[in-house]
């Protein structure tokens, strides 16, 4: 980009262009039509080249401060631009570097692909939409949502239809929490297969989600909950992606959504409407959601007896296995990252749970040895990413990070080979074992597993 | 309303559709039971056009039938692009057909599941029930035109993945009357188990981590790291992560830095220009370097009109380099008293654009 010369400046006035003979000489003699004429010669040669628009800049030494300081920079000396130049604000140019992405090799179609939310990036606890990560499993579409429509039936007193007119004039709530792919940090089962924790734990987003609750939702229909005890989620995409929800764990949270952080949803995430699953794996938060049925038994559908099942060292294969257990990673630093230097530094990270809230997070600098419970980033909601932070000085030698999440329920995070002992390395899903991070002492921050 | 309905429903269709056609966008809130005036009941038609999903007990299966023989026809024409002649490809997707022996379908558990003698798990290694394959099939496929196929073609797909398995024979004929039995035979019918802590926001984990604070372990061993081979194999990570800041990521289009960059992070990758190439039009680039406070299109501001500039200058040779210096040095009040102020900040070819098009309109 080409450095800008400098608008609507103030030119600083020239010093020392009138000669030390020429002082004594008006001094002594005052001024007359010569002297003026030396003056203005001398003043013009001096400003040189303002008249071409550019400002002679101070001429600080080096070793005099900083030059970001000393030297004017173009968005303090010339015109910013207008209010609602980008009528749909977007990041800073600055930022550019994080995005979603797709993890090479992993998907041979990107219809049926993932793109991975750079949590390498975020702060805090809520996923800026553009960056929410992406799984579809036949594309996605801009659903027109004037002829959108949301059918239930089944075990209800009435099938009823309802328009997005109809089901936005209904009472909604208002709730934050984590989505997360039942297949997320699937890829490190049997050994580390990706650098950074954008390709380790990416499927994984935190929004405040508005919608109706399913519950209202299901009694307006009639619903017979005592016999009915699942709920047939069914999407408008075109791999009418159905999934079996369990009414007796899942209605009390559940909720129609058609909101995602105080928007309408993106497109790639259901728009207009997707059902949100506190606690369950991301494939039930059925996008595109055009029908609920009740009814007395699980569905057994293709993404519940041929993918999302997890394979046992034995053969067996645990079938509806849907909630994310307590999980946590530290995402700064983290792998692939560079420390520039020795000294103090704020780790930061993410836990979650499913089954409830965290109560508590632990690190450790030295792989597992040696623990310091973390602050934990108020507010601590169910079901939702909880931020937390801890002091560390690092003094160069290297270092092997993690972080243990704690649940309300007790409920511990794993390590790996407690997993693996247990579940064998070909289960692919569910997945929540302790995050390993080396820290080398050139400072890079590489992806390992311990133990 | 039950399934059996349904299917009444289905041979009743074209006597409802007259009917249906009407009361489809009554909006009326019959059965409204809370809200009123807010959603309305479902016709039957409408219920049988959505709802077509089959259950493991069979319940919304339509009736239909279709040979082994109709199902590789159609295959050949439809599915073998993405799945192989005989579902084996790999190439799209991971394989159908494999994997799974006559003895399988015997026990009902799929032994290649435990022995890993097979690389990759197919389709039919895991499902549990012929459903399954049928509602898919019918709902999904082929990928590039969903609900494209009948009941019929469906069954008749079916049938052939199935004999691909040596489930049911070549000269097979699945219909709704048989599929029941045909389901008794899947090779992996016994392999699910629901038997977790997983369905339930209750349910008791299988596994819990330590509470150890100190002196957790004797000796810490690293299992598993990246290879230096796959150091870039996800791209240069310096150009996935910020350029500024603590944490910026490692240049990995290079070997690991032998010692600390420093605070100044010096030798670390930079890439040279986050600027996404400006691929602005003319206009908007009028507009964000602020020409279009003082020049409207059509009328007089501060400045002549884009409109009457570019008649003053029509065919005039030399008109766009003469006007690309007036705004880089700023304009003389050639259309009034008030001067056009120099404007330095434009690269030369931003100059270039905005003239061009002040001129021409393109």
């Amino acid at each position: 980009m080409e450095k800008s010369a400098h608008r609507a400046r103030l030119v600083k006035a020239p010093e020392h262009f009138v000669s030390q003979d020429l002082i004594a000489d008006i001094n002594a003699n005052g001024i007359d039509e010569t002297r003026r004429g030396f003056l203005r010669k001398g003043f013009l040669s001096a400003v040189g080249g303002a008249a071409a628009g550019l400002t002679a800049p101070m001429a600080f030494a080096v070793g005099e401060g900083d030059p970001a300081i000393l030297e004017k920079q173009e968005w303090q000396t010339t015109l910013g631009k207008n209010v609602a130049t980008m009528p749909y604000g977007v990041p800073s140019i600055y930022e550019a570097n994080l995005i979603r992405r797709e993890s090479p090799g992993l998907t041979r179609v990107a219809a049926s692909s993932v793109a991975f939310t750079p949590l390498q990036g975020l702060f805090g606890t809520i996923t800026p939409n553009g960056l929410h990560f992406e799984r579809h499993h036949q594309g996605w579409y801009n659903l027109n949502p004037e002829t959108h429509r949301l059918m239930v039936n089944g075990m209800v007193k009435n099938a009823r239809v309802f328009t997005m007119n109809d089901l936005m004039r209904l009472p909604s709530v208002s709730r934050t929490h984590f989505i997360e792919c039942g297949a997320n940090t699937g890829l490190e089962w049997g050994n580390v297969a990706v650098p950074t924790v954008q390709y380790t734990h990416g499927m994984l987003s935190c929004c405040e989600f508005t919608g109706v609750p399913l519950k209202v939702l299901l009694e307006e229909c009639g619903a017979d909950l005592k016999k009915g005890k699942f709920l047939l989620a069914e999407g408008g995409d075109g791999s009418g992606m159905t999934r079996t929800i369990n009414l007796e764990s899942c209605l009390e949270d559940t909720i129609v959504a058609w909101s995602m952080n105080g928007e309408m949803l993106r497109p790639e995430n259901g728009f207009p409407l997707r059902l949100v699953v506190p606690g369950v794996q991301g494939v039930s938060w059925v996008k595109w959601l055009r029908r609920l049925e009740v009814g007395d038994m699980p569905w057994n559908t293709k993404d519940e007896a041929v993918h999302y099942i997890e394979l046992m060292p034995n053969g067996m294969h645990r079938q509806y296995a849907s909630i994310q257990e307590c999980k946590s990673v530290i995402t700064t630093p983290s792998g692939g990252q560079q420390l520039l230097d020795k000294g103090f530094y704020n780790i930061s990270g993410m836990a979650w749970s499913g089954r409830g809230k965290i109560k508590r997070v632990d690190v450790s600098f030295d792989g597992g040895n040696n623990w310091r419970t973390a602050r934990l980033e108020t507010p601590v909601l169910t079901k939702s990413i909880t931020r937390f932070n801890i002091d560390w000085v690092w003094d160069g030698s290297p270092a092997i990070l993690q972080s243990r999440a704690v649940d309300d329920t007790g409920y511990i995070q794993p390590s790996i080979k407690v997993l693996r002992d247990l579940r064998g390395n070909r289960s692919i899903y569910h997945n929540n074992a302790i995050q390993s991070w080396k820290l080398d002492s050139n400072g890079e921050v590489s992806n390992v597993q311990v133990g | 309303m039950s399934k059996l309905d349904k299917l009444f429903a289905r041979l009743a269709l074209l006597a409802l559709a007259v009917f249906s056609s009407q009361l489809a966008y009554a909006q009326s809130s019959q059965g409204a039971t809370q809200y009123s005036g807010i959603g309305r009941n479902a016709t039957p038609a409408e219920v049988i056009a959505w709802d077509i999903d089959v259950r493991s007990d069979f319940k919304g299966l339509p009736k239909g039938s279709g040979s082994v023989e109709q199902g590789q026809a159609i295959w050949e024409s439809k599915c073998a692009s993405c799945h192989g002649v005989f579902g084996e490809s790999n190439e799209i997707f991971t394989p159908i057909a494999g994997g799974t022996t006559v003895d399988d379908i015997k026990t009902g558990r799929v032994a290649s599941l435990s022995d890993r003698k097979q690389p990759q798990r197919t389709t039919l290694m895991k499902v549990p029930t012929v459903s399954t394959l049928w509602d898919y099939i019918y709902r999904a496929m082929p990928w590039n035109a969903p609900r494209s196929l009948t009941p019929d073609e469906t069954y008749a797909l079916v049938a052939f993945i199935l004999s691909l398995g040596e489930i049911v024979p070549d000269d097979f004929v699945l219909s709704n009357a048989n599929i029941a039995e045909v389901q008794k035979k899947m090779p992996n019918r016994n392999g699910m188990t629901r038997n977790h802590g997983f369905w339930s926001v209750n349910g008791k984990p299988d596994v819990n981590g330590s509470s150890c604070m100190s002196n957790c372990i004797k000796f810490v061993q690293i299992g598993s790291t990246l290879p230096d081979f796959a150091r870039n194999a996800h791209g240069n990570i310096a150009e996935q992560n910020r350029l500024y800041g603590p944490y910026r990521g490692a240049d990995t289009t290079k070997p690991s830095m032998d010692k600390l960059p420093g605070s100044a992070g010096e030798g670390l990758a930079h890439a040279a220009d986050t600027h996404a190439a400006s691929t602005k039009g003319p206009a908007a680039l009028f507009k964000n370097e602020n020409c279009s406070a003082c020049h409207a299109p059509n009328a007089k501001l501060v400045g002549p009109s884009i409109a009457d500039i570019a008649a003053k200058y029509k065919d005039q040779n030399g008109a766009q380099e003469k006007l690309m210096a007036k705004v880089k040095n700023g304009g003389s009040g050639v259309w009034g008293a008030i001067p056009m102020p120099p404007q330095p900040q434009l690269s030369n070819e931003d100059r270039a654009i905005l003239v061009r098009w002040v001129l021409t309109g393109q």
